[in-house]
C-alpha cells in the first residue's frame, strides 16, 4: 500500500469525525469551563448523531479492509456501530439533566463518552489483534475516569478505582494471550491467524485464545470474571451506570463474535465449551444472587451478568440464527435498559437521588404512567410474552436448540424462571405495596427515551422480521468465506 | 366480518383498553361502563360466531393466516374447531359477568382492574384460537401478567405470596414447553400446530417433549401434586379472578393436552397413560377427601376444582370417544359451575366479607333465593342427573371402564366424596341454626347479582338436560384427534364387556 489517498479512509470517516469532534469540545470545554457543560452535553451528542449520519451515509457497508487490515468494515461493524452510536446517544441525552441535578457537571464527561464510543467503534471493526488492543483500551481507560468522575464521593472513587485495577489486570490477561498467540501463529492479523490455526491447532495458541477470552469474558462481565460489576455499577453515578449497562457490553460482545469467527473458527470445538461454561455460569450467578439485592443499581448488575449469560447462548450456537440472535438480544437489551434507567434516574425526592428498590414503593398509585412503563420493562426482562424480551429469549434459545445445546438451552429458560422472581419482585413493590412520596418531576429527555422504548418493547410483536433479517445479513459475513 | 371473526374478538378488547387510558379525566364510572361495553361487544361477536359456525364439522373453522414473523416462519394462525369453539365462548361469555360482578365489590383503581381484565380477554381468547404453537404460547404465557397484578392488587391478606406462587409455578412449566416447541420446531420444520402432528419422532424423543409439555399443562390444570398453588391463588384472588382463574385457566390445561400432547406425541401419550390415570386417581380422591375438612369456602372449591379436573385427565388419557368427549363436557361444566358457585361465594363475602363456612348458617331464612341458585350449582358440582356436571363425569368414567377398569373404579369413589364435601358446604352454609346475627341479617340477591347467578344455573340444567347441544360439534372433533392418537386399543386390565363403538355418542 505505497500510493495513499485520502478516500482509502472513507470506511473509517465516523470515527474520524468523533475523535475530531471529542477534541475540538474538549478545547471548547477548556475555554468555557464547567458551566458551559450542557451546552457541551448537547453539541456531543449532535456530534454522535453526525457520525451516525456519516455511518448510514456509506449504505451498503461493503467488506473493505483499509490500513493493511487494521480495520475493516462490513455489515456486521456496521450494525453494531449503529447501535452503539443509538445507545450512546441515549446515554448523553439521559445524562446531561442528571450531572446537573446532582451538582457533578463537568465538560469532560460527555467528551469522555464520545471517547469510550469511539474506543468501542474500532473495537468492533478490529481485525488485527493490535487494533482489538488499542480500542479496548480507549474504551476502557474512558470508563474508568467516567466511574470515578465523582471524586469527591468514596463510592464513586472506589468504583473507579476497582474498576481500572481488575481492567487492568484483564487488559494483562488479553496483551499476554495476544502475544502468545503472535508467537505460535506468527502473525497478529485475524485473518492470518485463522489460516494458521485451520492448518493445525497449536496449544501454544489455543492457551493464548483461552487469556484473550478472559480478558474479552471480563469485558463483558460475563462469570466468572464479573467480580467488579456490581461494585462499580452500585458506586458510578447512576447516568454512568446507564451508559456501562448499555453500551460496552455490546461493543464487547460483538467484539468476542469477531475475533472468534475470523481469527479462531477453525477452534470452534475448544471456544464452545468456554463459552457454554461462561455462559451457564453467568446465567445462574445473575439469576441467584439478584435475589437478595435491595438496591436497585446492584440488581441491575446482576441482571445485565444474567443477560450476558443469556446473549452468550446464542454465541455458544455458533451459527447464523445464533448470532443474528445475539445482535437481536444485546438490542433488546439496550433498549429495556434504557428504559429502565430513564426510570432509575428519575427516582429523586427532594433533590435527593435514591437507589433503593423500596423507593419505589406504590408508585403504581403516586405516578402511574412511570409505574406501568417499568412493569413493561422488569416483565420484558422476565422474558413474559408479548413484550420484546421474550423474543430475545426465544431467539438465543432457538439458536441453541438448533445447534444441538439442549442442555444450555433448558438450565437457560430454568434460570430465566428465577430472575423472573426478582423482576416481578419490583413490580410488586410498585403495585402491591403502599405509597410513598411522589418523585420529582422527570425531566423530557428521560420521559421521551423511556417513552420510545416503551413503544418499541410493546409494538416489537408486530414486526419482529425486519431486526432478524437484518442481523442475519449481518452476520452472514463469519459464514461466507 | 366473518372472515376476521376471531381477530376481532381478540384485539377488540384491546381498543376498549386504549379508550380507557387515553381518557385520563374518565371517572370510574365511566371505565366500568366502557369495560363492561367491550365484553359486550365480544360476546356478541362469539354468539354471531357461534351461529355461523358449521355443526358437525371437525376441521378448523373460521381460519385466518397472515405472516407474521417470516424469518422464522412463524404464522398468525388463527382457527377453531368443536374443541377450541366452546373455550371461546366461554371466555367471552364469562368476562362480562367477572365486571358486573365486580360493579361495587372493586371501588379502587377501578380503572386498572377494568383494563387488567380486559388484557386478561384478549390472552385467553387468542389462546384458544392460535394455531401457531409460538402465538399459542404469547397468549398462554400473556395470561400470566394481568393476573398476576389482579391477585397481586385486588387479592385478600396473603395476595403477595399467592401472586408470586402463581406466576412462578406457572411460568416455571411454561418455559419447558417452549423448549420443547423450539425442538418440534427443528424436528418437523414447523410451528403449525396442525402441521405438527404430520411428524415420525421416535419414542425417546417424544417422551421427553411429552415431559415438557406435562410440566406446563399439568400445573396449569393443575394435576396433583402440582396442585399447591391453586388453593392459595383461589383464596387470595378477588371473585372475578377466582372466577377466571377457575372459569378459563385451568381449562388451558386441558386443552394443551388435547392440542399438544395426543396428537404431536400419540406414542408417549400412550405410554405415560398409565401414570396420568394414577395421578388423576390421586387429585379425584385425595383432593376431594382435603376438600373435606377446609373451613374456608373458597379453599374447598378450589380443591373440588383439583379433583374435577382429575376426571378430565382421566378422560383424555383414557383414548376412547367417550372419554375425550366427557373431559371436553366436564371442562365446560366446570367453567360453568365452578365459576358460579365462586360468584356464590363472592355474594356473601361482599357482605360478610369473611368466607368462614363456621360464620354463616340458616341463609335459607334470609336468603332464599341465593339458597335456591346455590343448591342448582352444588348439586351440578355434585354431578346430579339432570345437570351438566352428570354428563361430563359419566362420559369420563365410560370412557376410563374402557381404558382401564381398577381406575376407573377408584374414580367413581370420587363422585361419592365430591358428594359428601359439597353438600356439607351446603348443609353448614344454607341449613342449620343461624348462629350469627349479621349472617342472619344479609339481604337476599340484589338484582344484578340475580341476573348473573341465573343463567348460570339455567345454563347447568340445561347442559344436563340437552348435551347434544355441545356434543354435535365436540364429538366430530374429538372423533378427528383421536385417528391420529391410537393408544394400546385393547388393554389387559379392561373387563368392560360392552364396547361402546367410536361415535356412538354423536347419536
Amino acid at each position: 500500500m505505497t500510493d495513499f489517498s485520502l478516500s482509502l479512509l472513507d470506511p473509517m470517516m465516523p470515527e474520524i469525525f468523533l475523535a475530531v469532534s471529542a477534541l475540538a469540545l474538549l478545547i471548547l470545554g477548556v475555554f468555557h469551563g464547567d458551566k458551559a457543560s450542557p451546552q457541551i452535553g448537547w453539541l456531543c451528542a449532535i456530534a454522535v448523531g453526525a457520525a451516525l449520519a456519516f455511518l448510514l451515509q456509506q449504505g451498503s457497508w461493503e467488506r473493505v479492509e483499509i490500513l493493511n487490515g487494521m480495520f475493516v468494515m462490513d455489515q456486521f461493524a456496521g450494525i453494531t456501530k449503529l447501535l452503539i452510536l443509538g445507545g450512546l446517544f441515549t446515554s448523553i441525552v439521559l445524562s446531561i439533566r442528571f450531572v446537573e441535578e446532582e451538582q457533578m457537571a463537568r465538560f469532560e464527561y460527555p467528551v469522555l463518552m464520545l471517547l469510550a464510543g469511539l474506543g468501542m467503534m474500532l473495537m468492533v471493526s478490529a481485525h488485527n489483534l493490535l487494533a482489538l488492543y488499542m480500542g479496548l483500551e480507549l474504551q476502557s481507560l474512558a470508563l474508568y475516569v467516567l466511574a470515578s468522575i465523582r471524586r469527591d464521593n468514596v463510592k464513586s472513587s472506589e468504583a473507579g478505582l476497582k474498576y481500572f485495577v481488575l481492567g487492568a489486570i484483564s487488559s494483562g490477561m488479553l496483551l499476554f494471550g495476544a502475544s502468545l498467540v503472535y508467537g505460535y501463529t506468527g502473525s497478529v492479523d485475524f485473518g492470518v491467524i485463522g489460516n494458521s490455526l485451520a492448518q493445525e491447532i497449536s496449544v501454544g495458541a489455543l492457551i493464548g485464545m483461552t487469556f484473550i477470552l478472559a480478558g474479552l469474558a471480563f469485558k463483558i462481565s460475563a462469570v466468572p470474571f464479573h467480580m467488579w460489576t456490581p461494585d462499580v455499577y452500585e458506586g458510578a453515578p447512576t447516568s454512568v451506570t446507564a451508559f456501562f449497562a448499555m453500551v460496552p457490553k455490546l461493543a464487547a460482545i460483538a467484539l468476542l463474535i469477531r475475533l472468534l469467527f475470523e481469527a479462531f473458527p477453525s477452534a470452534i470445538e475448544q471456544w464452545g465449551q468456554i463459552i457454554w461454561i461462561l455462559s451457564a455460569l453467568s446465567m445462574a450467578v445473575g439469576a441467584f444472587a439478584a435475589l437478595i439485592q435491595d438496591n436497585i443499581k446492584r440488581l441491575l448488575a446482576y441482571s445485565s451478568i444474567g443477560n450476558m449469560g443469556f446473549a452468550l447462548v446464542g454465541v455458544a450456537a455458533a451459527n447464523v440464527e445464533g448470532l443474528a440472535s445475539v445482535i437481536v438480544y444485546m438490542l433488546i437489551y439496550m433498549i429495556m435498559t434504557a428504559g429502565t434507567f430513564a426510570i432509575v434516574l428519575s427516582m429523586r425526592r427532594g433533590g435527593q437521588a435514591l437507589e433503593k428498590i423500596s423507593d419505589l414503593s406504590g408508585l403504581s398509585r403516586t405516578q402511574p404512567a412511570m409505574a406501568y412503563a417499568m412493569a413493561i420493562m422488569m416483565f420484558s426482562m422476565s422474558g413474559i410474552p408479548p413484550l420484546a424480551g421474550f423474543f430475545g429469549k426465544f431467539l438465543v434459545f432457538k439458536a441453541a436448540v438448533g445447534a444441538g445445546l439442549y442442555g444450555l438451552a433448558v438450565f437457560g429458560v430454568l434460570c430465566s424462571v428465577v430472575a423472573a422472581y426478582y423482576y416481578i419482585r419490583i413490580i410488586k413493590v410498585m403495585f402491591f405495596d403502599e405509597p410513598v412520596e411522589k418523585f420529582d418531576c422527570a425531566p423530557f429527555a428521560r420521559r421521551a427515551v423511556l417513552a420510545v422504548s416503551v413503544f418499541f418493547i410493546v409494538a416489537f410483536i408486530f414486526f419482529p422480521s425486519p431486526v432478524v433479517d437484518i442481523s442475519s445479513d449481518a452476520v452472514s459475513v463469519f459464514f461466507n468465506g | 366480518m366473518l372472515d376476521n371473526i376471531l381477530s376481532l374478538q381478540i384485539f377488540l378488547p384491546l381498543i376498549g383498553v386504549l379508550a380507557i387510558l387515553c381518557l385520563p379525566k374518565a371517572s370510574d364510572c365511566t371505565a366500568r361502563w366502557i369495560a363492561l361495553g367491550t365484553s359486550l361487544v365480544v360476546f356478541a361477536i362469539s354468539v354471531i360466531m357461534m351461529m355461523n359456525y358449521e355443526d358437525g364439522v371437525s376441521s378448523m373453522q373460521f381460519v385466518e393466516k397472515e405472516v407474521w414473523f417470516p424469518a422464522l416462519g412463524l404464522t398468525y394462525h388463527l382457527g377453531v374447531d368443536g374443541i377450541s369453539v366452546y373455550f371461546v365462548l366461554l371466555s367471552t361469555f364469562l368476562t362480562p359477568i367477572c365486571l358486573i360482578s365486580a360493579w361495587h365489590a372493586v371501588d379502587k383503581r377501578v380503572k386498572e382492574y377494568m383494563v387488567a381484565f380486559l388484557v386478561l380477554e384478549t390472552f385467553m381468547i387468542g389462546t384458544f384460537c392460535a394455531l401457531d404453537s409460538i402465538l399459542f404460547y404469547v397468549f398462554f404465557e400473556g395470561v400470566l401478567i394481568p393476573m398476576y397484578i389482579i391477585i397481586g392488587v385486588w387479592g385478600g391478606k396473603d395476595r403477595v405470596y399467592a401472586a408470586f406462587k402463581f406466576f412462578l409455578y406457572t411460568l416455571l412449566g411454561s418455559v419447558l414447553m417452549l423448549v420443547a416447541f423450539m425442538v418440534l420446531y427443528y424436528q418437523t420444520g414447523t410451528t403449525d400446530m396442525l402441521k405438527m402432528v404430520d411428524n415420525s419422532l421416535p419414542l425417546n424423543w417424544q417422551i421427553w417433549l411429552w415431559l415438557a409439555f406435562f410440566a406446563s399443562f399439568a400445573v396449569k390444570m393443575p394435576m396433583w401434586p402440582v396442585h399447591t398453588w391453586l388453593p392459595d391463588a383461589h383464596v387470595q384472588a378477588p371473585t372475578a379472578g377466582s372466577v377466571i382463574l377457575a372459569g378459563v385457566l385451568l381449562k388451558m390445561g386441558g386443552y394443551g393436552f388435547l392440542r399438544f400432547s395426543l396428537p404431536i406425541l400419540p406414542d408417549a401419550s400412550a405410554y405415560f397413560a398409565d401414570m396420568v390415570f394414577w395421578l388423576s386417581i390421586v387429585a379425584i380422591v385425595y383432593t376431594a377427601l382435603v376438600a373435606l375438612v377446609q373451613e374456608d369456602m373458597k379453599k374447598l372449591i378450589a380443591y373440588s376444582s383439583v379433583s374435577h379436573m382429575g376426571f378430565v385427565t382421566l378422560g383424555i388419557f383414557s383414548g376412547t370417544q367417550q372419554g375425550v368427549d366427557g373431559a371436553m363436557f366436564q371442562m365446560l361444566s366446570h367453567g360453568i359451575i365452578s365459576a358460579a358457585l365462586f360468584l356464590c361465594v363472592g355474594v356473601v363475602y361482599d357482605r360478610l366479607h369473611t368466607r368462614d363456612i363456621a360464620r354463616y348458617g340458616g341463609l335459607v331464612k334470609n336468603m332464599p333465593k341465593y339458597a335456591t341458585v346455590f343448591m342448582v350449582l352444588m348439586l351440578g358440582s355434585v354431578g346430579l342427573p339432570g345437570t351438566s356436571g352428570f354428563v361430563g363425569e359419566f362420559l369420563v368414567l365410560l370412557g376410563a371402564f374402557q381404558a382401564d377398569t381398577i381406575i376407573a373404579t377408584f374414580a367413581t369413589t370420587g363422585v361419592v366424596f365430591g358428594a359428601a364435601y359439597m353438600l356439607v358446604l351446603y348443609r353448614k352454609v344454607i341449613f342449620g341454626e343461624q348462629k350469627n346475627a349479621d349472617a342472619a341479617a344479609m339481604p337476599d340477591l340484589t338484582k344484578t347479582e340475580y341476573g348473573y347467578l341465573v343463567p348460570l344455573a339455567l345454563l347447568v340444567i340445561l347442559f344436563g338436560v340437552a348435551p347434544s347441544l355441545v356434543m354435535k360439534n365436540i364429538s366430530p372433533s374429538v372423533t378427528s384427534l383421536l385417528q391420529i392418537y391410537q393408544p394400546n386399543e385393547v388393554s389387559p386390565t379392561n373387563y368392560a364387556k360392552a364396547d361402546v363403538k367410536k361415535g356412538a355418542a354423536n347419536d
